[in-house]
This record gives C-alpha cells, structure tokens and sequence, in this order.
C-alpha cells in the first residue's frame, strides 16, 4: 500500500524515504481538524470494540439479564447511561454493541468490495460482451435505490442480522464496480501498462500487480466511507424490525424498543443513537481526511 | 439534439427493465419457496399448494416472467396477503402523502443547502467553514430515524412547537381529495385552517428527510464555488470593483447550478427510500410506512411494489436531469 501515495512523488527527490512519506502523510492527516477528529473517533470505536467485553461495567448485562429492580433508571454515577427496561445498564449494551456494529460494518464493506473490484477491474481491462454483461448487470442493481432494494431482499429472506448482511452486500457491492471498472479504463492507457505488457507480463500478473495497487486510493477512501455507511444501514434495519433481534445488543434494536419508552425515559434512545452518529461520523471524516492524503488533486484549495 | 435525447430515454428503458428483472428475480428466485411467501406466513400446505397454482409458479421461470412483465404494463401489482386488498390501489392511495413530504424536504434541502454552501466557500478555512463542514457530513452520519426522534421529543414533546406524528390531527376532517396531495388539496378548496395545520405536521419529517440532501449540496456546492471564485472572471470582476456577494450571486453561483441540479436527480431516489424510516418515526402514512410494516409481517407484494415505485421515480429523476444537463449545457448534446 505504502507505494501508491501519491506524496511518495514529492519525497521520491529527497532522501529520507519511507519514513519521511509517513510523517508527511500524518501531517496531512493532523492538518486539518475535522481529520484529526474522524481518527480520533473511529480510534474510539475500535478500541471500545476490542476490549468491550472486559471494560463493561456490568458484564452480566451483555447477553440480557433480567434485574427489575433496577429497571429504567436515569443516568448516575452507577449507571453513567442509565438502565433499559429490564434493568440492563445502557453504557454496557453500548459499548458491547460497537463490536457487533463494527465487524459488521466491516464485513459488508469486505464482501461487497471483494465482489465488485475484480468484477470492476475486469470489466475495464476487457472488452466486448465480458465487459457489457458485467457493467449491465450492475446497472440492473443500480437502478434503485439501496435501501429500498435491500428490505426487499430481507422480506424475501426473512429478518434476521444474518440476512441484513446479505442484502446490504447485496445492494453494495456495485458501486465498487463502478469504482474499480473506471480506474481500471483509465490506468489501462497508460505506458507503465504498455511496458509491463511488452515486457511479457500475463494478464493476471498486470492486473494484480500494475492495475489493482495504482486503483487502491479512491478505494481506501470509499471503503472507509462505506464502512460508516454500512454501520448505519445495518442499524436503520434493526430499527425497522428487520435486522438483529432484541437482545442483541444492536444499537438499531435497541433504539426500536427505546422508542416506546419516550418521551418520559428519553436516555434509552438517546445513547445508542449517539454511538452510531459518532462511529459513523468518524468514518466519513476519516475518509474525507484520506481522499486528501492520498489524492492531492481533490485538494480543498 | 434529438439523438441525445432518444439515447438518454433508451437509456432509461433500459433501467426499468433492469428493475423488472431485479424484483422478478427477488420474488422468484430469492425465497426458497416463493408460493409459501405469496401464501402468507401462516398458510398450511394444501394453501401453499393453492397458491403455487393460482400465481403460476409450477410454471417454468421464462413464462413467469413474461406474465410478471404483462401484469406489472397494467399496472398489477398484485394482492396484500395481510389485508386482502390490492397493491396497486394501495400504492395510488399512499404515495401522494410520500411525494408531498418529498418535495418540501427537497426545497427545503434546496434553499437551505445553496446559500450555505455559499457562505461556506467565501469563508474557506475560517471558522464558519469547518462548522459547516461537520454539520455537512452529520448530514450523512446522523441516523434518520434517530434524528427523527430526538426532533419529536424536543420540538414537539418538550416544547410543544410541533405536533409529534401524523399527517394532521385526529379531530381535523382530511380536504376531500382531488389529488391527494393534502396540502394542495385544501389550497385548492380554500381551506386556509388545514393547508397551516398540515403544514405544521410536515415540518418535523420534510426537516429530516432534507438533511442528507441538504448536506450533499451544501458539499457541492462549495467546492464548485471554491473552484470558481478562483477563476480568472471572477478575479477580473473583483478587480472591477464587483462586491463580493455579487460575484458568488451571480457569476460563481451559475457554475454552481449543474452540479446541483445532478446532486437533486440522484437524491430524489434516495430521500424516497429513506422515507420507510422516517415515515415510520412520524407514523406519516406514505409508501414507506406501507412497505416496513408489510415487510415485518412478511407481505411480499407490497414491499415489491414500494420497490417499483421508488425505482421509477429514481429513474424519472435521473432521466429529467439529463435533460435539463442537455438543454444547459451545449457541449453534452453531442455526446
């Protein structure tokens, strides 16, 4: 990955080399505030759903302890988020939930780039009925709108977490194609490529070596982007009843019951809520903050 | 001209068909046993039976296809397992309410999206800029639904400014319809008292539905207003003496407008799917609420044809915005 920034052009002249590119690519990245605050939150995410299971305060309440007698009781010192409605200390299920949230997240965003940039990469380097069939096929996905589409799929599957995934990979994965197949159509002019070719390179070895490292940037942003996208889809269908069932602590879920506690236990929906907001927010910044590393020419000014 | 236009409509012919293709293949394909869906969660065998008969599934695939194509051309949806009644009349009867709440979020995300961007621009890298910066991706970081419900509990609960949920409230006797659109409708019968009464009721759901689009052509928009009040017209039109909100009004905000005009065609889609959660927070009776509470109780028919709706009107969008692109912008004609 390292050879694909761009910034390598400018510190390619001066000596110093690799670790001079990644000082000057963190730089980029701690320049700006909004980056700065993108890393800080998905540093925040990620570690929560790493060490989740052992910093929950109360670690019975994971999988959905009943204790009513402490039931939906306001944010305090014992219970900084509050209880929910069968005395499950809120902060808990949270902080439990972005593990769930984020491999989710992150499975999508796998699977539906694993699918469609060797499809995309394919369809450019190629010509005639392969490359038509695929990008056909693509548009044919396209041609609603996700969401949509996906509890369409969901209600042929039936709801479950399991499910949502497959349609969310499902309505995902052709935008990488598009993605992928566009910069593979402009990288394939190029004279690195011709050279490669004269040289006697086979085609798969063009592919994985030549054109699939000069298309990793505009990827990196977009599966990071996506990777937000992919957190809050997942829990847009917990909250309509169609993707992870209570007690699983999913934060889409979990606001789906908490909606029925409002407005008088307003903290059971606030938090969650709250966690995807910021897990999501981070990872759109966090993108956003690398389109600026990793392409200089979509530089704000 | 003429060419570009036949080519675009081809082009999205060529889409609905995609569209026809891609819930056929839902319907049919997707389930392990499509008649058990058609026949409803709760049917016995000789019903499945019954209903694998009466739909035509023991057909082969290429005739249930064609049948599927000739109904959707009438306009056959299908019937509801649930209530008995038929998708289509559904569709026709939830849609206004839909269409009405996405045109006001749409104008909303318009005329509020513009002149922020705007402001952000001339403020590049100050403060104002980086607020708007975050405010524009919460845009797509925020969770409707969630959004949605912290709105009803402030605005409307907390400081009762608002009614919470519904298209107007329960006592208030609906315009008779003429074209479904509530808001037109009493317009059109003079009835002042309920246009304002709807009209309060719209605020909270139109507010969050605008808000992702709100947030992409607030984005657009500045950097295509950075670009341009770089531009050397710009900069010999300051060297004239032209006052700065002039030059972003006028001669920076025309660049500005075809890049907006796509952000709309390709949001208009978007904001009809994301209807089935904000429909479903503020209990707003359109085709969103009509496909999730459908889909929970596993009625197939509905959620496929919400899906052809919001496909068509997907379509629609993008194939008007060609061309106007076209109209606009004479370079694309010949491409």
């Amino acid at each position: 990955m390292a050879d694909v920034l761009p910034v390598e052009a400018a510190s390619a002249g001066v000596s110093g080399g690799r670790g001079r590119k990644w000082r000057l690519a963190a730089w980029l990245l701690g320049r700006s505030f909004s980056s700065r605050l993108g890393l800080a939150l998905v540093v925040l995410v990620v570690g929560l759903a790493l060490a989740g299971p052992w910093i929950v305060p109360y670690p019975d309440d994971v999988a959905g302890a009943v204790n009513l007698a402490r039931k939906l009781q306001p944010p305090s010192a014992a219970h900084w988020f509050g209880t929910d409605e069968v005395g499950n200390d809120i902060l808990t299920r949270v902080i439990v939930g972005a593990r769930l949230s984020l491999l989710v997240g992150i499975g999508i965003m796998l699977a539906a780039a694993g699918i469609g940039v060797p499809l995309g990469i394919l369809a450019g380097m190629s010509s005639g009925r392969l490359r038509e069939t695929i990008m056909r096929l693509t548009d044919m996905f396209l041609s609603v709108p996700g969401l949509v589409l996906a509890i369409a799929i969901v209600a042929a599957l039936g709801p479950g977490i399991g499910n949502a995934m497959v349609a969310l990979v499902l309505v995902w994965w052709p935008g990488y194609v598009r993605l992928a197949e566009a910069k593979a159509l402009s990288i394939r002019e190029e004279p690195y490529i011709e050279a490669a070719r004269v040289a006697g390179a086979s085609r798969l070895r063009i592919l994985w070596r030549h054109v699939l490292p000069n298309s990793l940037s505009p990827l990196i942003v977009k599966m990071s982007m996506d990777i937000g996208q992919a957190i809050l889809a997942v829990a847009s269908l917990g909250f309509i009843g169609l993707g992870a069932k209570p007690p699983t602590p999913e934060w889409g879920a979990m606001i789906a019951i908490a909606r029925g506690y409002l407005p008088e236990w307003w903290w059971y929906a606030l938090f969650p809520g709250l966690a995807i907001y910021l897990s999501v927010l981070g990872f759109n910044l966090l993108g956003d903050g690398l389109r600026d590393i990793l392409d200089p020419r979509s530089h704000r000014g | 001209m003429l060419i570009y236009v036949i080519r675009r409509i081809g082009l999205a012919a060529l889409m609905l068909f995609g569209l026809v293709c891609i819930t056929f293949t839902i319907a049919n394909v997707a389930p392990s046993d499509p008649a058990a869906l058609a026949a409803g969660p709760d049917a016995s065998r000789s019903q499945i039976e019954q209903a694998r008969r009466d739909y035509g599934l023991d057909k082969p695939l290429p005739e249930q296809f064609l049948r599927y194509v000739s109904d959707l051309a009438q306009g056959r949806f299908g019937r509801s397992v649930a209530t008995g009644r038929d998708v289509g009349t559904d569709l026709a009867r939830y849609f206004p309410a839909t269409l009405e709440l996405c045109v006001l979020a749409m104008l909303t995300g318009v005329l509020v999206g513009l002149p922020l961007g705007m402001l952000s621009a001339l403020h590049k890298d100050g403060p104002i800029d980086h607020v708007t910066r975050i405010f524009a991706v919460s845009g797509i970081a925020l969770p409707p639904f969630w959004f949605g419900l912290l709105l009803q509990l402030l605005i409307a609960t907390w400081l009762g400014w608002l009614p919470t949920s519904g298209r107007l409230s329960v006592v208030t006797e609906p315009p008779d319809p003429i074209t479904g659109l509530l808001l037109l409708d009493a317009l059109l019968r003079g009835q002042g008292g309920i246009f304002v009464e709807g009209l309060t009721y719209m605020i909270l759901p139109a507010l969050v539905l605008s808000f992702p689009c709100l947030a992409s052509i607030l984005r657009v928009n500045r950097s295509e207003m950075v670009e341009a009040l770089r531009a050397d017209y710009v900069v010999s039109a300051r060297a004239h003496g032209v006052t700065p909100w002039r030059i972003v009004a006028v001669h920076a905000l025309k660049n500005a407008m075809l890049p907006t005009l796509a952000i709309i065609g390709l949001r208009w889609g978007w904001m009809m799917s994301s209807t089935v959660l904000v429909e479903t927070v503020f209990d707003w009776p359109g085709i969103g609420l009509y496909a999730v509470s459908s889909a929970i109780s596993g009625d197939f028919k509905p959620v496929m044809g919400v899906t052809m709706i919001v496909g068509v009107n997907f379509m629609i969008a993008n194939l008007l915005v060609d061309l106007l692109y076209g109209v606009l912008d004479p370079r694309l004609r010949s491409a």
